[in-house]
């Protein structure tokens, strides 16, 4: 379970967040601007509330009272970026791999060859970042997210730079990540549909508060 | 004309030995120096930053007076590491190397420092959420892509720290076989009577040599940005 209860003053924004979720996937819907991606930043850890605790599964990861403040590294918490953020200087099999030399985990080979069935990319391990596809390149920095074996996974629009093409081509993966893979999720969209599709609860943020929260019915038409 | 003499051979070794000394000590220095620059906020920033460039604006016979003044034998470093740790510098290559790494430190640092301001920061961020400690990001995601500007730094702090002739000769003076580099040879040889032909047969080696940087300069930055663009 995934809570937070977080103040954040960004310039003349304010944003003042408190919801729990319980489900597979939790959705986050609001227009640009709404403060999705800093409220996604405090949950990742890139970001110190001002004010707030955040805690997953009663690991309290975040408490301004007791100012404990665990750094990104340490949380366990893969985030997947809008614009892939591939290390430009790794291959992609090295990409992959990055998140488990980082955590000193074992090898798994069984793990890596799930993964990478799962998002075929398998035929991509030997190129080099720079002659992915759009969409290529996303399903990798999915890949290596997942390869870390984070407890919460981040998504924030992970679609959003992807025409409406690959947008289609990407889909069918996050709902087999989402049903293949035993991994909480937090899915960040402006998109109501993409929401309608994965998520099975949904907060909707405006001007940094959120203003509804439940099933996918709270989305607009 | 091209029969180079034992004397001259040994100033052509001993410029690039106190080159390469100069500059494989100096690199990690700079590397860390450039990114207090690139990255720290602290107070007295402009006046660290200036101090680090000043070698670049001062005239060298002062950098070299003042090296003397700290760390000549009777000097105010000088005296203690001598008497306490057996260090001299003064007239010796290790001091003509120190004289060369300080005149070349500001040509070093500035590419590392350009280098790691371009780097995307968000990069950073994305190694830290993989479970990367602040040290690992730098080792792993930093290092790497600074290395055109690295190598860039390297070169022409080489090439500055094997022409260096004043702060040189005013901090180790001019001695065949221990402190006189390739310009301080030439220097000499155009006091002597006759000694233009042998001044020109260096004048070329030296013009080598720094061309030759140049152009593995080219090389290494070019080969390292294709690297870095992901091809």
């Amino acid at each position: 379970m995934l809570r937070v209860d977080v103040a954040k003053r960004l310039g003349a924004f304010t944003l003042e967040v408190a919801f729990a979720s319980e489900g597979r996937v939790t959705g986050l819907f609001g227009a640009s601007g709404a403060g999705k991606t800093s409220l996604v930043s405090m949950i990742a850890g890139l970001v110190t509330p001002d004010r707030g605790t955040i805690a997953i599964d009663g690991d309290v990861l975040d408490d301004s009272t007791q100012h404990l403040h665990i750094p990104a590294h340490r949380r366990r918490i893969g985030y997947v970026f809008q614009d892939a953020r591939l290390f430009p200087h790794l291959d992609v099999r090295k990409n992959l791999d990055y998140g488990r030399r980082m955590n000193g985990l074992a090898r798994d080979p069984a793990q890596e060859e799930r993964v990478t069935g799962l998002l075929n990319i398998g035929h991509l391990l030997d190129r080099r970042t720079g002659s992915l596809s759009g969409g290529e390149r996303q399903r990798v920095a999915l890949g290596r997210a997942l390869l870390a074996r984070p407890r919460l996974l981040l998504l924030d629009e992970p679609l959003g730079s992807l025409d409406q093409e690959r947008k289609a081509e990407i889909l069918p993966y996050l709902t087999r990540l989402r049903d293949e893979v035993g991994i909480p999720m937090v899915y960040v969209s402006h998109d109501p549909d993409e929401l309608r599709l994965l998520a099975s609860q949904v907060a909707v943020l405006k001007g940094g508060r959120i203003v509804s929260f439940g099933g996918t019915d709270v989305l607009p038409a | 004309m091209f029969d180079i003499s034992p004397t001259e051979w040994t100033a052509v070794l001993l410029s690039l030995r106190v080159a390469v000394v100069a500059t494989l000590v100096a690199t990690p220095i700079g590397i860390g120096v450039a990114w207090l620059l690139a990255r720290g906020r602290f107070w007295g920033k402009p006046l660290f930053d200036a101090l680090i460039y000043l070698p670049l604006v001062l005239p060298p016979v002062v950098t070299g007076y003042l090296l003397l003044l700290l760390l000549g034998r009777r000097g105010l470093v000088g005296a203690w590491l001598a008497d306490h740790l057996g260090i001299v510098f003064a007239f010796r290559w290790t001091g003509a190397a120190l004289a060369c790494g300080v005149m070349s430190f500001p040509l070093l640092v500035r590419p590392i420092r350009l280098s790691i301001e371009a780097i995307d920061r968000r990069l950073e961020q994305a190694a830290s959420t993989l479970g990367a400690s602040p040290w690992k990001v730098f080792f792993t995601v930093t290092l790497p892509l600074a290395l055109p500007g690295i190598l860039a730094g390297m070169v022409l702090g080489f090439a500055k720290a094997i022409g260096e002739f004043g702060a040189t000769i005013t901090f180790v003076s001019n001695i065949p076989g221990e402190t006189q580099t390739i310009s301080s040879a030439i220097y000499s040889l155009i006091q002597t009577p006759d000694g233009d032909t042998a001044a020109l047969r260096l004048v070329i080696v030296s013009v080598v040599i720094a061309t030759a940087a140049l152009v593995a300069c080219e090389v290494f930055a070019w080969r390292a940005t294709q690297r870095l663009h992901g091809h």
